[in-house]
């Protein structure tokens, strides 16, 4: 048996007797993907909003009705005057107070115009901006209906679609996003601590005085961990697919081969971290911490690139979870083939390179 | 086998000299002991022989190789042992040694012969994780995969240190054993009393070798008088004895005190007994003594 | 002579391995007392129970007049304890060392300051006070840890292994300074690979396998088992061991 195939078996055997490491990284996509999908959303179901309706006529009941039967909307709560909200808002017991104009019905039908006023509590920005979307999404279709009934020369109606995404389900989002956060944190993770431990524990300075050669070592490193990776892709695209309901367009083997370049990507960044510093600790901080945040901000899964100021999109580009998150809505979410994503693809595979090649340089072949 | 030839190596730019212009020879088929405390320079030395250190100055070869430039060819035939346990504690026995004949492109079986005097020790143990064996099973399975590749030269940095004695003689008499299939063997030891079993030994202390030679050419080199001093009471022995004019050292080994004189002192038995006598101690034994090991140590190290 | 630590019957056991097996001694106040074994024999676990820092699993003992199993905080406020694994901190000052230690111990600071300037005159370290104890030789850590152990003056002293490793001359100050203290009316409990520091002490015990094998003064253990010195006696009894076989 020859001493590259040794030192694979030999790394396969660390990584399955490492009982607590592998729980942790097979269970946290799992953990996050329920986090994501059931308790923190920031869709809007079950807003509580509150009515001020002086006038109390056909036609302000029928909106009120209308609004609490909605899934979006309760009504918790009906007041008399503009005072009141101030108080409901500081409370935070209501996210919007609906006023209705005194003698609405009236107004309508004599004047053909009546005003709705929608107060939202944005002190969170995108909940405010959504419930106040939603409630007067439920105000003009009501308006539509009444439009239908008589005859008007002239109508503009705005219709929206939500292309790929009707439902605006939150899924579409978060499940490429934290695909990719996964995939990179805990394959780099792994790999960063990989090296570093031999140095620690003192199995280094022995196997070094043997014929092994450092691109042997680093390959076998990388490879249980490459199963792992993409045990963790199969994980999460299945509860995504049979729990979350995100249907899964485009070719189901782009999108395997995809994740794999990048899980190799974020190994190989994993292992050239590991030949660069002595020390576990270290080498988890840099991964960990270090990689967090930029690969979070630069990837565009929680705010937009092209919101960002020139030089910040310019760093972007050699934040590996921006090419990869852009894929995975391609394949995953539009549905899209490889002629579309050959030019994220390539750079990928050229950084994948560069890191491996920078890492068997980098590997220190003395105990200096 | 091995040649050093003023080899110097410091730590933390300059501050820290470990080693100070070595000049060492190896002879094929020795058994050489490296003998002195920690700080020495006995792992710096070893770790520049096996390749893992690069000198600050001097050559070193290794059965002909330089140890700088020609250390690929060097790591495929040597022996090596680190003073810290470097095996995988999450494998087996068995997996180790496996792992490490495969990395040297060998079998556990095709070199069985060699390895059996010391790994038939540990094998009914085989399936154990290296992790959970004692000390003196944890050297035994290191000595065995260093031998497994069936090398020339075995270099093993103080396999016995923090060891008990029983395991420490069994090591010996394993060592004398494999020094007869004609294996070159340099040993590092910080215990004076292993010297004896070597060849030929070389006193090292604080980068600097103070003496090689066979273990009987330097306890024959050592030039001033030494008695063994025996009275009732250890402490005030010793405290008394420094006080006396002549006495060059005075330190306690096991239940005499080992008192040395310069030649040409003038002190002599009578006269320390005539002194101790005098101060109040009884019992008092003094005898004329060969110099240990231990004792050329002290004296090199005044 | 009056008895600073007693044990009757002390036992521990890891699941379904005993450590130490019902050993029963005591150790008189101002002896130096000698505790050794081969690796694995029952030593450190049962210098672990006596020292407060292990529970044992059955049996008792007395420590400076208190229960090992329930008053094991007071012991450790009566005892110093000095290891090879537990040292000062290497990147804090010997001055600093010396005042943490002796803060923790409990020392009043005038009195500290007394005695950390007693100590480095004693150790000859006067000009080393701000050096990092990363940066001293072995050695002199060992001596620098041993002075600091004792700045409490504590009854007991507890030395596990506290000269391995460390230069011929530097182990025998080592042991002045065990005598020294000994001198003083402390009572030394010392475990050791060096036999010839066995000779050192003033009555030795050794355990196999769990219990104690023999425990008299090194003189004594030399006839009884005529032996010339105490690595004899030390050979002969382990290879008794029956555990051996697993080792």
């Amino acid at each position: 048996m020859n001493t590259f195939l040794a030192f694979v078996i030999k790394e396969f055997r660390h990584v399955l007797r490492d009982r607590r490491s592998l729980i942790v990284v097979i269970g946290m996509p799992i953990v996050m993907l329920l986090l994501y999908g059931f308790a923190l959303s920031n869709e809007v179901k079950n807003s509580r909003i509150a009515i001020l309706d002086t006038s109390r006529d056909d036609v302000t009941r029928t909106l009120t009705e209308r609004l609490d039967a909605s899934r979006y909307f309760t009504v918790v709560q009906h007041i008399d005057r503009p005072e009141e909200a101030d108080a409901l808002f500081r409370q935070g017991k209501v996210r919007a107070v609906v006023v209705f104009q005194p003698s609405f019905q009236q107004t309508l039908l004599h004047t053909n115009a009546a005003s709705v006023q929608i107060l939202a509590d944005a002190s969170d920005t995108n909940t405010g901006n959504t419930v106040a979307f939603y409630i007067s999404n439920v105000v003009r279709a009501y308006q539509n209906e009444l439009l239908d009934q008589q005859k008007l020369p002239y109508r503009i109606n705005v219709e929206t679609q939500m292309a790929y995404n009707p439902q605006l389900k939150s899924a579409f989002n978060f499940v490429p996003g934290v695909m990719v956060l996964i995939l990179i944190l805990l394959c780099s993770m792994l790999t960063a601590v990989a090296i570093v431990k031999e140095k620690e524990m003192g199995t280094m300075e022995l196997i070094l005085v043997s014929p092994v050669r450092p691109w042997m070592m680093i390959v076998a490193k990388a490879l249980p961990f490459l199963v792992v990776g993409l045990l963790n892709v199969a994980v999460i695209l299945l509860m995504a697919y049979t729990i979350l309901g995100l249907p899964l367009r485009g070719s189901l083997f782009l999108l395997i081969a995809e994740c794999g370049l990048f899980v190799l990507l974020a190994l190989s960044l994993g292992l050239f971290i590991s030949t660069r510093t002595n020390s576990q600790q270290v080498a988890l901080f840099i991964s960990l911490v270090g990689l967090m945040l930029p690969s979070l901000v630069f990837s565009g899964f929680m705010f937009p690139l092209e919101n960002m100021p020139k030089p910040l999109q310019v760093v972007s580009n050699i934040v590996p979870t921006k090419y990869f998150f852009s894929i995975l809505k391609s394949v995953m979410i539009k549905g899209l083939g490889f002629s579309y994503v050959w030019k994220e693809t390539l750079i990928m595979a050229t950084m994948t390179l560069v890191l491996m090649l920078l890492a068997i340089r980098s590997f220190k072949i003395r105990l200096q | 086998m091995i040649t050093v030839q003023n080899i110097s190596k410091t730590y933390n730019k300059g501050a820290v000299k470990a080693l100070d212009n070595i000049n060492l020879e190896i002879q094929r088929g020795e058994l050489f002991g490296l003998i002195g405390p920690d700080g020495a320079g006995k792992t710096t030395l070893f770790r520049i022989l096996a390749t893992l250190l690069v000198p600050d100055q001097g050559t070193a070869t290794v059965n002909g190789a330089d140890v700088v430039r020609d250390y690929k060819a060097i790591r495929r035939t040597i022996g090596y042992m680190p003073g810290r346990f470097s095996l995988y504690p999450d494998l087996t026995i068995l997996e180790n040694l496996e792992f490490y004949a495969a990395v040297f492109g060998t079998t556990i079986a095709e070199n069985y012969a060699q390895i059996k005097p010391i790994y038939s020790q540990i094998e009914p143990f085989k399936h154990r994780r290296a992790g959970q064996l004692s000390g003196g099973m944890k050297q035994k399975l290191a000595l065995s995969c260093a031998l497994v590749h069936q090398p020339d030269l075995l270099l093993l940095d103080e396999p016995t240190t923090g060891v008990d004695p029983v395991s420490r003689q069994e090591f010996w008499d394993m060592l004398q054993l494999l020094q007869k299939t004609g294996l070159t063997i340099v040993v590092s030891t910080p215990y004076m009393d292993e010297a004896d079993r070597c060849d030929r030994i070389g006193l090292i202390q604080k980068g600097k070798m103070m003496s090689v030679n066979t273990p009987q050419g330097i306890t024959s080199g050592y030039q001033p008088d030494l008695y063994a001093v025996r009275s009732s009471n250890m402490y005030q022995l010793i405290t008394d004895l420094r006080q006396l004019d002549g006495i060059s050292t005075c330190y306690a080994f096991g239940e005499d005190a080992h008192v040395s004189v310069a030649s040409n002192s003038g002190l002599n038995a009578p006269a320390m007994e005539a002194f101790l006598k005098q101060k109040a101690h009884n019992n008092i034994q003094i005898t004329p003594i060969a110099a240990s090991i231990e004792d050329c140590f002290i004296e090199l190290m005044r | 002579m009056k008895k600073i630590i007693e044990t009757q019957g002390l036992t521990r056991t890891f699941g379904a391995f005993t450590a130490v097996d019902a050993i029963s001694f005591d150790v008189y106040e101002g002896e130096i007392f000698g505790f050794l074994g081969a690796n694995g024999a029952g030593k450190t676990t049962a210098m672990k129970m006596l020292s407060g820092l292990l529970a044992p699993s059955g049996g008792s003992a007395t420590v400076v007049g208190f229960d090992v199993k329930t008053q094991s905080e007071d012991i450790k406020k009566q005892i110093g304890y000095m290891s090879q694994r537990f040292s000062l901190y290497e990147d804090l000052t010997v001055l600093e060392n010396i005042h943490l230690f002796g803060s923790i111990y409990g020392l009043k600071k005038a009195e500290l300051a007394q005695k950390a300037e007693l100590l480095l005159e004693q150790l000859e370290f006067t000009d080393q006070r701000n050096t990092l104890v990363g940066d001293l030789p072995l050695g002199w850590k060992q001596k620098l840890s041993f002075s600091v152990a004792m700045l409490h003056e504590p009854r007991l002293v507890f030395l596990d292994e506290p000269t391995g490793g460390v230069d011929p001359i530097t182990r025998r100050q080592f042991w002045e300074m065990i005598y020294a203290a000994a001198h003083k009316g402390a009572t030394v409990f010392v475990t050791t690979h060096y036999m010839d520091e066995a000779e050192y002490c003033d009555r030795v015990s050794i355990m196999v396998d769990g219990k104690i094998a023999a425990l008299d003064t090194p003189h004594n253990l030399k006839r009884q088992f005529n032996a010339p010195d105490m690595n004899d006696v030390f050979l002969q009894l382990a290879a008794t061991s029956v555990a051996r076989a697993g080792f």
